[in-house]
């Protein structure tokens, strides 16, 4: 007789476990080492809660701190490796095979753990295609995650920064795993319950409040003319002609300096409420001016953003909150809005190749890919139109066939040379190198070429769309590449022909006078003027302070 | 310190009276361009001096190709570099050229 409630006995078997260390659902924090060595078992598919922002950062210390010979050979599935306790999983020989998604701060030190063998990876992932595994073959066992605060029961409130947690929840509670909350403090009565208390089988209150990082704050005062440029060429060039409402934008300095110029540069061009008015977003501050100028509608948020709380309870006509007044984000709806409801995806990337792929695998850094290749791609499912995604798809077909389906504008913006003089065009991706160094079967690709619609450079916007074989992509790269090599291998010829047709296109033939492209036509020059521009609503990281 | 001078033949006199102008600032990833009209119609200058050396084909490359696209007969410029990439310098060349020849 075959035995069908295997994991529900095993789940029962580590509750029993674990509650010799708990006193109903709430776990001490001294005792918590004790409590997840009685609930882990080895082998286990754990997810430590590492988000784009937030950390379960005290669980994350405890579980690195756990005795090996009782926990070891853990499959790591979590978003995030952001924290040095993480990487402490994998030196310690607590955890062996890792799948995840992005891992900004530490892509270094995760590049050495690689090459050291300390690490076995599974894949880097987009964040919506990890999350898809978590219902397929990479359901946790056990998911640590961490919440601001909880009552009595166990119900959940993530506050503002609400990222993975119910999707990580879902595919671990339904399953028969065990979940685990850090929480800043348990209440008795929550602002708002966002994960229910029977989803929740064990509450930590954490020593101090989980650490959110602070991604996506740009000072204005950093933003280049060059990036001005950029962002004045993109406006005109490629949100007027394809009428752009619904997008989503990167995180990078060229696109800050889009949302500092909607207000002015774009309120010039006439485009206030033709562009730009529904968004995927997390809570850029640089896109306040844009928001109180009566620019936006709507912005759905994949995250939070550090200091922008009070500023988005404000404004809750175009951010998703509660009932409570705070913000309510989720990574993976996002995301698939993002992929599904955007007709536009435009960020920075570090590395473009002659046809066009990006990455941003530099040597000894794996950075992951977060969203970026999920939003910066053509989704094959989507069946409903819109005026810009049928246009980028008739401008890709060349107008033929009757059944000419849309396409995503799938914008890449960067400086022909990145810092210290590094060209960022060249004529092979670094990854690739760093593919064959670490026997990867796939070389991390950020967004293949075959899905970017458009790149702008300070030279010019080559419209790739329009390009009708591989030479002429190649050329139409090589013709925005500036003074690389791989700008200067150009055939001029070829690219002149490209201008005439309109493939390629410079700030001269988009009518953009250079000397508008001035420091003066932000909105915002400081992290300052963004907190004036919220009546001060919007309270600036400390670290972003010069005042 | 690096300094180097790359000379060019204009097709026409730059446009516009103004004897000179100052453009941009000497801070770090930035440079500073003086432009002077004290040369033959048909020539052109650009005089670089940077803090950061081992990019002279570049640079040269940069003021060609600048050459080409403005030709700006009569004009001297004179950079310096704090350290600005390709596409500062030819924003900048751009920019003082088209101050140079503003009616203003």
């Amino acid at each position: 007789m075959r035995d069908w409630q295997k994991q529900r006995s095993e789940r029962s078997a580590r509750l029993n476990a674990g509650s010799h260390y708990a006193s109903g659902k709430m776990v001490p924090p001294d005792k918590a080492k004790a409590f997840l060595e009685a609930v882990i078992r080895p082998g286990d598919r754990v997810c430590l809660e590492g988000d784009n922002q937030k950390q379960a950062d005290f669980l994350a210390e405890v579980l690195a701190d756990v005795d090996r010979s009782r926990i070891h050979d853990l499959h790591i599935v979590q978003s995030g490796i952001v924290l040095q306790a993480h990487l402490d999983l994998f030196e310690r020989g607590i955890a062996r095979k890792l799948d995840f998604s992005y891992s900004g701060p530490q892509g270094a030190a995760l590049a050495r753990a690689l090459a050291a063998g300390k690490i076995e990876l599974g894949a880097i992932h987009t964040y919506i295609e990890l999350f898809a595994r978590y219902f397929m073959d990479l359901t946790p066992h056990v998911a640590l995650i961490a919440a601001v605060q909880a009552d009595r029961d166990g119900n959940l409130y993530t506050g503002p920064n609400t990222e993975d947690t119910p999707t990580i929840v879902e595919a671990t509670a339904f399953k028969s795993g065990i979940v685990v909350a850090q929480v800043n403090k348990v209440v008795d009565k929550l602002p708002r319950v966002d994960i229910p208390a029977d989803q929740v089988d064990f509450i930590v209150e954490a020593d101090k409040p989980f650490y959110v990082e602070p991604l996506f704050t740009r000072d204005p005062a950093s933003v280049t003319e060059s990036q001005i440029l950029m962002a004045m060429m993109a406006i005109k060039g490629i949100y007027a002609e394809y009428d752009v409402k619904r997008l989503n934008h990167g995180i990078g300095f060229p696109t800050a300096a889009i949302e500092l110029l909607l207000p002015t540069y774009g309120e010039q061009l006439g485009l206030r409420g033709k562009i730009a008015t529904h968004w995927a977003l997390n809570p850029h501050p640089t896109l306040i001016p844009a928001i109180e100028s009566g620019w936006v509608e709507q912005i759905h948020s994949f995250g939070s953003e550090v200091g922008m709380d009070d500023y988005m309870s404000a404004r809750s006509d175009v951010y998703f909150t509660g009932h409570d007044g705070s913000l309510r984000s989720n990574r993976l709806l996002c995301q698939t809005a993002g992929l599904y409801a955007c007709d536009m995806f435009i960020g920075s990337t570090l590395q473009i190749d002659i046809a066009g792929n990006s990455s941003t695998v530099t040597p000894g850094r794996i950075a992951g890919f977060g969203g970026a290749p999920n939003m910066g791609s053509d989704p094959r499912g989507r069946r409903h139109p819109s005026a810009p995604w049928l246009k980028a798809g008739r401008e890709a077909s060349d107008g033929q066939g009757t059944l000419t389906r849309g396409r995503k504008l799938v914008v890449q913006m960067l400086e022909t040379f990145g810092e210290k003089m590094k060209p960022n065009f060249v004529e092979r991706l670094d990854s690739i190198e760093l593919a064959e160094k670490l026997n990867f079967d796939l070389a991390p690709v950020m967004i293949y070429g075959d899905d970017v619609s458009h790149i702008v450079t300070e030279e010019g916007i080559a419209n790739l769309l329009l390009c009708r074989s591989p030479a002429e992509r190649e050329q139409a790269v090589r013709g925005v590449a500036g003074f690389t090599d791989v700008g200067r291998a150009r055939n001029r010829n070829a690219v002149e022909a490209l201008r005439q047709r309109g493939i390629i296109r410079r700030p001269e033939d988009l009518g953009i006078n250079l000397l508008a492209a001035s420091r003066q036509l932000l909105a915002a020059h400081s992290i300052k003027d963004l907190v004036t521009w919220s009546g001060g609503l919007y309270q600036a990281p400390s670290k972003f302070r010069n005042w | 310190m690096e300094q180097f001078q790359v000379h060019g033949a204009a097709k026409r006199r730059a446009s516009g009276h103004r004897r000179q102008v100052i453009t941009g600032a000497n801070a770090s990833g930035n440079l500073e361009v003086l432009v002077e009209r004290v040369l033959p119609d048909l020539e052109c200058q650009v005089e670089v001096a940077t803090a950061v050396t081992g990019f002279r084909p570049i640079w040269e490359a940069v003021i060609k190709e600048f050459f080409e696209r403005t030709s700006p007969g009569g004009l001297r410029f004179s950079i310096n570099d704090g350290g600005a990439r390709p596409d500062t310098v030819t924003l900048r060349l751009m920019q003082s050229v088209q101050l140079m020849e503003d009616k203003a």
